[in-house]
């Protein structure tokens, strides 16, 4: 992929270091090819981006010189050495190390090849500390064209309109509506605020896309700022993300700096704008609107009810609009390559691309931003490569707690807005989590149940003990107490939480049990009346037997038993004393002989 | 519900001296400006490691800010704690994907090791042990963080070996023999 198109000096050494990549070691890379360039004199030009998306490929390096580009994967501290000695001072380089080059063809084309990247069109091609290489890559071109060009707040508001953009967060409301609203809202003070309050376990795009690229979101919040009339943003972001909100600072001082925020920017008369972060404390629920705003102003997280809306009555009881991190990013990209541009990504009712944290049992696990209309087969298998360890796939989760999973004959639905929400999933945020053969669904229902009956906020009656309920119930019946009936009870409770719960959270709360009863009700069937695990995950139904013709008495299992309740001389066969066995699986994991079979 | 991960009647009663000098440019930064609720308790509980009893009772009396209301802000957001944390706080991911990567085997093996509860701390006040919703690199699932360092792709005894490495690097550091956890 050509980067930049001045004439190269000097060769680039460009090292990958989002949270995910210094997580995997990349600062230790760093680091080495830093000393090696110190130690050995070498004439090279190191450089910081943040993450490319290629998580399964951390820690990542890319090599510019004359001849091309090259990104290397899982390059370790030995392999920079390698690398540096190979490609740097040799000029050869390691074909069999790289990811992806704009020389040659490599195995990982398909997971770049299939994303059309608007959202992240930076992420992993600048420094994200570095405002200059932002404006490199027509940043802050689209604030400068309606400064320049006189565009008018309502021309930019039908811009965002015609695009068809819907709100990144997971409830899909059409952008521009939203803005709509807003501006038409009388008031001397109007607030934008970014969501950045990612909490659905299993996602991290507004992550990477804060830690990659801060500059695209500050200037999203800056043109819609100019659109509805606000004088005041705050970005409010999660505390568990230190590295995100790092960038964040520096990029706001660099925007202050270049008078993109302050007063009357960039000639615009009247328009004062500044944005300052606010760091979330944990909690899901303030990714609701009306709990985030009570959280901004100090107090619990608690939603309240609408109307009034806070494009309405918001922040400070003034006229508020929130979108989510990705939605801003999108919008300096609509202003400057106009709506047709955008539209012409998607299906009829969900424009643009999307973006996804692909996740769970999927060979590359990564960032991927792809066009809406896409097929989820196309993603997990095109893009991810496949299920690790070719096990069967089962189903993929989106949309996180919110939302449910989508099993493997429905696996050709296309990503939009109206298709994900057809199978009783939702399109979420972005989290895509994907689960094979060995992934019991019985089990997922309770992990998301358990999640939400934490993270209610206590104010409905129904999220607060419903959800409590069906904890118990799923709990009961992943232990082998499940009674017929349970099923049931399930679904009465879950509509009722839905029909009586005041915000998102409480209304999609019961959908991970819903769905996985709509698409594995056998599953749960085998949990109560067979008392059995298919997928065997469920400890207390499993049983832990040893096969005598594979056991050759290696007695590994016997001294590894924590309940001491496997007996056997060497070289004999074995034996699990049922009645004391605890069905921890140790001897199942020890056995190198197969010869532990668990039903 | 939020609220129940407080149990504090098994708490035991902390007796540590506190220093409130320490948080007095903090309590210059935010007093009297609306909204300040959680950012005062937030920097409180970067100076102190958790919110002492006397550092409520402070805020209350300097900014105005309502003892209760303070309360109810601090039992409603999961970064807050009420208790004294270890050295090393230990955040065992349950994300999603880490979930179905088997995470809980990891917590069940620092359970076991460490001799606390999941969101306890030990004896000796050098660990403490959190499940946390999700850190963000699930494509290393499963995950746990220690400071600032993640460590992937784990296993039950892995984490165990990792956090016996510290605790005997940091009784080397104080000059005693390594007891086994």
């Amino acid at each position: 992929m050509p980067r930049q198109s001045e004439p190269m000096e000097k060769t680039k050494v460009i090292v990958g270091l989002g949270s995910c990549g210094i997580a995997a070691g990349a600062g230790k890379t760093y680091e080495k090819i830093r000393q090696l360039r110190e130690s050995e004199g070498l004439d090279f030009e190191l450089k910081k981006t943040s993450c490319v998306g290629m998580c399964y490929r951390e820690p990542l390096v890319e090599v510019i010189d004359e001849s091309g580009t090259y990104l290397y994967g899982e390059i370790d501290e030995a392999r920079a050495i390698e690398l540096i000695d190979k490609h740097i001072v040799n000029k050869e380089p390691v074909r069999e190390l790289v990811v992806q080059s704009d020389l040659f063809d490599t195995p990982d084309q398909e997971f770049l090849g299939s994303q059309v990247k608007i959202a992240l069109r930076n992420c992993g091609y600048i420094d994200p500390e570095s405002i200059e290489e932002y404006e490199s890559r027509q940043g802050y071109a689209s604030i400068r064209k309606i400064a320049e060009d006189g565009i008018s707040r309502e021309q930019v508001i039908r811009t965002v309109l015609d695009s068809g953009l819907r709100g990144r967060g997971g409830g899909g409301f059409p952008t521009g509506l939203k803005w709509r609203f807003a501006f038409n809202a009388v008031s001397p003070e109007k607030y934008i605020i970014c969501n950045a309050d990612e909490g659905d376990p299993g996602a991290f795009m507004d992550r990477s896309l804060l830690e990659g690229d801060p500059h695209s979101v500050l200037e999203g919040m800056i043109i819609g700022a100019y659109a509805i009339g606000a004088t005041g943003g705050v970005i409010y972001c999660r505390a568990e993300y230190p590295l995100a909100i790092k960038r964040l600072r520096i990029a706001l001082n660099q925007a202050r700096a270049k008078g993109y925020l302050g007063q009357d920017i960039l000639g615009l008369p009247g328009f004062h704008f500044d944005i300052y972060i606010k760091e979330g404390a944990g909690a899901f629920v303030c990714g609701e609107e009306t709990a985030l705003i009570a959280s901004v102003e100090g107090e619990r997280g608690m939603p309240r009810k609408r109307p009034p809306f806070p494009a309405e009555a918001g922040l400070w009881g003034k006229p508020t609009n929130i979108n989510n991190v990705e939605t801003w990013a999108n919008i300096p990209w609509i202003i400057s390559h106009g709506p047709e541009a955008y539209a012409r990504y998607g299906t009829e009712k969900s424009k643009g691309t999307k973006v996804f944290a692909l996740a769970g049992k999927i060979k590359r696990s990564g960032l991927v931003e792809v066009p809406m209309g896409i097929t989820l087969r196309d993603v997990i298998f095109k893009l991810g490569g496949g299920i690790q360890k070719d096990r069967k796939f089962k189903a993929v989760q989106m949309g996180g707690p919110s939302g449910g999973c989508i099993p493997e004959h429905l696996a050709d639905t296309i990503v939009d807005y109206d298709s994900v929400n057809a199978t009783g999933a939702i399109m979420g945020s972005g989290g895509m989590v994907v689960m094979d053969e060995t992934t019991c669904m019985v089990d997922v229902a309770k992990f998301f149940l358990d999640f939400t009956q934490k993270e209610s906020c206590g104010k409905c009656t129904f999220c607060r003990i419903g959800t409590k309920r069906m904890l118990e119930i799923l709990i009961r019946i992943t232990e082998g107490q499940g009674r017929e009936g349970d099923i049931e009870k399930l679904e009465v409770l879950a509509q009722e939480i839905k029909n009586n719960s005041l915000c998102g959270l409480g209304q999609t709360a019961p959908n991970p049990v819903l769905t996985t009863l709509r698409y594995f009700r056998d599953e749960y069937e085998a949990h109560i009346r067979d008392k059995k695990c298919p997928a065997k995950v469920c400890k207390q139904l499993l049983t832990y037997t040893i096969d005598p013709e594979k056991c050759t008495g290696c007695m590994v299992c016997a001294k590894k038993c924590p309940v001491q309740c496997i007996s056997g001389e060497r070289k004999q066969v074995h034996f699990i004393d049922q009645e004391a066995c605890i069905a921890c699986g140790e001897c199942f994991s020890r056995c190198r002989f197969d010869a532990v079979i668990v039903n | 519900m939020r609220v129940q991960r407080l149990d504090h009647r098994s708490a035991p009663e902390v007796t540590d001296a506190v220093d409130l000098s320490r948080i007095e440019s903090l309590i210059e930064k935010y007093r009297g400006r609306k909204g300040s609720t959680i950012p005062l308790l937030q920097g409180a509980q970067d100076e102190y490691g958790y919110i002492p009893r006397e550092v409520f009772n402070h805020l209350a009396l300097r900014c105005g800010i309502e003892l209760s209301e303070m309360y109810g802000v601090a039992t409603f957001y999961a970064q807050f704690r009420l208790q004294p944390v270890g050295r090393y706080i230990i955040k065992v991911c349950h994300g999603t994907a880490c979930h179905v990567q088997n995470a809980n085997k990891i917590t069940d093996a620092l359970v076991e090791a460490l001799g606390v509860a999941d969101g306890e701390t030990t004896e000796d006040r050098l660990f403490t042990l959190e499940s946390v919703a999700c850190l963000g690199c699930c494509s290393l699932a499963p995950v746990m963080m220690i400071g600032e360092e993640t460590f992937g792709k784990l296993t039950g005894p892995e984490a165990v070996k990792i956090v016996k490495n510290i605790r005997i690097k940091e009784n080397e550091a104080r000059g005693e023999d390594a007891p086994s956890i």
